[in-house]
């Protein structure tokens, strides 16, 4: 548990005299994602600590640096979890990390995501100026809503300082159903489960077969299983963390992996290479060689957008390209926020 | 001032048909206020643009003559956010009525922004599917209004905001550029600006499509009705629910003044002499429903609640939502007006909180209705008071003023869901300190660079903050340390 704002803002303060660019550092658990880092780096990893946390509430707020380790474990204890389910890639990841990265996991669509819980932050802009946004309340619409806007802004337009989420119960009865589908079918039957007000909160399809995951009281895990059908994953069974956690086999692979965004609906897209879908079809992940702007063009004329995840070439870009209209909005928000462009350049767009 | 309007007239005429162009005093008159109608003032013009690229040309104009643009959806509003401006244009989606497309598959509905919310759900019936923000005002309000407040409504505290409930959203831009913001799947690349637009007040740009998301109609909803003789009593039973792990649709409360009202207005069978009645509706499975009944029976029990009714059937259920539904209404009946409050709160504060309105309200000897959304600690104190005694409003807003900055002291928000507008902008100077302020500025110069759309709502300049003299009381920091006094 340390406070390191003071410091923390010297340092940017600093940097913005001197235009110097910072690479923001938490616990460099997701250096792999994005486009490379450059310039000085501004440790946030060693500011830590849970400043409060009130179960009644429904709210946590910790400093940036806090490991999700250390959340997760307190939130346990109280019979609570941050309902995101995000992803570590690594021991040391940070509370900071994961919001600047609005990095999501399996019950993503089911329950929302990292940004759908942040209810305020605490911050330091490219000027060195502390700011507060939000709050730890569950309603609040004083102000433009900077909390959210930082997350998935890859430090772009921020330095994260602390920040407060909403955390939820965690069901009592959890349960994985897996049945053997072929992909159109998959799909369909994802919507339709979807439709039907189960009690579902992750769905993924692995090229075989389709797996189901039940959340809620035992009586009404029980009922949905009956409804679904399907042979029972085994309780200890590690598969949704090894998925979330790409630890999975299907990860095992030096391919560039892309990571689509689609509506959940989108029919198999015909691009080559290994699919695995999750999210209920929503976040499909791709091995494949295919030039990037081919998969590009697929994932665009589909509705949705592409963004290569992991390997293949960390120089280029990285995230789907931006409309120019778009892109000139981006830029003049940054601005807003970072005008000499000393925050995280480059990390997100080459010229954010 | 006159010719410049006969210029801006000839031009409007040239895009738009004769009948979408008001000016006449007399047709100026229902655009003078929203719901918020203790503030009035009658637009230049106003304009009732019927397709996207009519919206875009009034923007164009509007953006080199460097006129100002209010936006309106239906005006249900409660902060002043639709109020005109005299040398302004009113810009009225009303026209934008229609239902664009349902996608039952992805869950999905793309609608026109002057489509009321009801009509959404009512749409969307026969897919088994439904839109989950309901605020009150939901025969009547519109989605593009509804995303402009980030609306909640009695079902968020499950079901989350207007911002957890839309994927996509067309936009117009002041220079009347059309940009697409969010996408079909579940996030988009680049800034969330989804995010940002939602709850912007018409400040950032004018919506002109948005896409929202639908879930299935729950297999069953239960409501459970709790009366207390003691308004701390129902508070703390909203903390003990909350923390048996049990998240309510909803969970909302109403003071004695308020159930009386209500019981009067619908006749929804509200126990009359109780301090204070809570409503817990649970929904899900079946089976999940029985089981979180029981639950929520036993909590309410044990905190000392006098009186417990389950709705026997859908028609008692509808019945006890409807009084509450009902309740600003049914205080307008009781008093010739009332100005409604909305301050969000840490729950564990509401007590202290209710206590203190209590102390002001006989201070002040104006009579207060509490009516609030109790799982997420968003209040609503409606204060009674006669427009006609002279004195009276500015009275009121005093210990309106009063109430919100209480909320900020306890670590809540002067606005939970109804928006700064124009009536919390000098509270937005205790909540927010001058550098957080001149981020505000930069992020809406980052989208209206000329500030011409709805200027001088939402977000106070440094100057008016300063001859406010309010002390900022975030955090414990000092207001405005860096500011001269003018
Ligand atoms: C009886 C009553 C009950 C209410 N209950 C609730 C409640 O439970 N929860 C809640 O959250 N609110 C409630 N409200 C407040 C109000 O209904 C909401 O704020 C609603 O979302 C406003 O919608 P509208 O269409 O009337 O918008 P308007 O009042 O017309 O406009 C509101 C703001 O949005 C802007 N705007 C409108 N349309 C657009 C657009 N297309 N593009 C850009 N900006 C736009 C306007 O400029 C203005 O700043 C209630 C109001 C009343 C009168």
């Amino acid at each position: 548990m340390s406070d390191l704002s003071t410091i923390l803002q010297d340092s940017v303060v600093d940097a913005y005299r001197h235009r110097r660019p910072l690479q923001i550092l938490g616990g460099n658990t997701k250096r792999f994602y994005g486009r490379q880092p450059s310039g000085g780096q501004l440790e946030v990893g060693s500011h830590t600590g849970i400043i409060n946390y009130e179960p009644t509430e429904l709210v946590i707020t910790a400093r940036a640096g806090t490991t999700l380790s250390e959340i997760e474990t307190v939130l346990a204890q109280n019979n609570q979890m941050l309902p995101f389910e995000p992803p570590r890639f690594g021991a040391a990841a940070t509370l900071g990390g994961t919001v600047a990265c609005n990095l999501s996991g399996p019950r993503r669509p089911y329950a929302g995501s990292v940004r759908d819980y942040v209810l305020g932050v605490k911050l330091l802009n490219g000027k060195g100026e502390i700011l507060h946004f939000g709050g730890e309340v569950m309603k609040n619409v004083a102000g433009y809503d900077v909390s959210r806007l930082m997350s998935g802004a890859m430090g772009t337009m921020g330095v994260l300082l602390e920040i407060s989420l909403k955390v939820l119960p965690r069901a009592d009865d959890e349960c994985t159903l897996i049945m053997e589908l072929d992909e159109a079918l998959a799909i369909r039957q994802i919507a339709h489960y979807a439709r039907e007000a189960l009690p579902i909160s992750a769905s993924l399809y692995d090229g075989n077969r389709l797996y189901v995951r039940l959340c809620g009281t035992a009586r009404s895990v029980g009922m949905a299983k009956l409804k679904i059908g399907g042979d029972q994953l085994p309780l200890n069974d590690s598969f949704w963390s090894r998925i979330n956690e790409h630890t999975h086999a299907f990860f095992d692979s030096p391919q560039p992996l892309w990571r689509l965004s689609l509506a959940p609906y989108t029919a198999p897209l015909k691009l080559h290479g290994k699919w695995l879908l999750d999210w209920g079809g929503a976040q499909r992940w791709l091995l494949s060689d295919e030039p990037a702007e081919k998969i590009r063009a697929a994932a665009e004329q589909a509705g949705g957008h592409a963004c290569l995840f992991r390997n293949g070439d960390r120089e280029a870009e990285i995230f789907h390209p931006l409309p120019a209209k778009m892109l000139a909005l981006h830029h003049r928000l940054k601005h807003a926020f970072d005008p000499h462009g000393i925050l995280n350049p480059g990390r997100m767009y080459k010229e954010l | 001032m006159a010719s410049d309007k006969n210029d801006l007239l000839n031009e409007l005429y040239r895009l738009l048909p004769r009948d979408s162009v008001l000016h006449e005093t007399e047709d100026l008159h229902p655009y003078e206020c929203d719901g918020l109608s203790a503030y009035r003032k009658l637009p230049l013009v106003v304009v009732l643009p019927e397709t996207v690229e009519q919206v875009q040309a009034i923007l164009r104009l509007c953006y080199a003559r460097e006129v100002p643009v209010v936006a309106r959806g239906a005006g249900t509003g409660l902060s002043g956010g639709a109020l005109p401006l005299e040398n302004g244009v009113l810009l009225s989606l009303a026209r934008f009525k229609h239902i664009l497309e349902i996608d039952p598959d992805n869950r999905l509905a793309r609608v026109q922004p002057g489509v009321r919310n009801l009509a959404i759900s009512q749409a969307c019936v026969e897919h088994n599917l439904y839109y989950a923000p309901d605020p009150s005002s939901q025969i009547a309000c519109t989605i593009g209004g509804n995303v402009a407040e980030n609306s909640g409504g009695v079902h968020c505290l499950k079901y989350g905001l207007t911002v957890h409930n839309i994927n996509q959203l067309k936009v117009v831009m002041m220079d009347g550029e059309l940009v697409t913001i969010g996408g079909g799947g579940l996030d988009s690349p680049g800034y969330d600006l989804l995010a940002l637009m939602t709850g912007s007040e018409g400040m950032l740009g004018v919506i002109v499509e948005v896409t929202v998301k639908l879930l299935p109609i729950p297999q069953r909803a239960q409501v459970v009705l709790a009366a207390f003789d003691d308004v701390e009593k129902a508070g703390a039973a909203v903390g003990d629910i909350i923390s048996a792990g049990v998240i309510p649709a909803g969970l909302e409360m109403m003071d004695g003044l308020a159930i009386k009202a209500a019981e009067d207005f619908v006749h929804a069978g509200y126990p009359v002499d109780a301090a204070a009645i809570l409503l817990c509706e649970i929904d899900g499975t079946n089976e999940d429903v029985s089981e979180h009944i029981l639950t929520v029976h036993d909590i309410l029990k044990k905190s000392g609640a006098i009186e417990i009714r389950t709705a026997k059937d859908e028609q008692e259920r509808l019945n006890f939502w409807k009084g509450r539904k009902a309740a600003f209404p049914a205080v307008g009946r009781i008093s010739p007006d009332y100005y409604c409050m909305d301050g969000t709160i840490p729950r564990k504060s509401l007590p202290q909180v209710l206590k203190a309105i209590a102390d002001m309200s006989a201070e002040y000897k104006l009579p207060v209705a509490n009516v609030f959304h109790a799982g997420d600690g968003n209040l609503h104190p409606l204060i009674l008071y006669d427009a006609n005694i002279p004195g009276e409003l500015q009275r009121t807003e005093e210990f309106g003023g009063k109430i919100l900055e209480l909320c900020v002291k306890v670590g809540g928000t002067i606005t939970g869901e109804h928006g700064v507008g124009m009536e919390k902008i000098n509270q937005m100077c205790v909540q927010f300190n001058s550098v957080e302020l001149q981020q505000f500025h930069a992020v809406k110069a980052a989208f209206d660079e000329k500030c011409l759309l709805n200027p001088g709502k939402a977000v106070p300049t440094l100057h008016r903050c300063a001859e406010f003299g309010a002390m900022h009381v975030h955090h414990g920091e000092m207001a405005f340390p860096d500011l001269e006094r003018f």
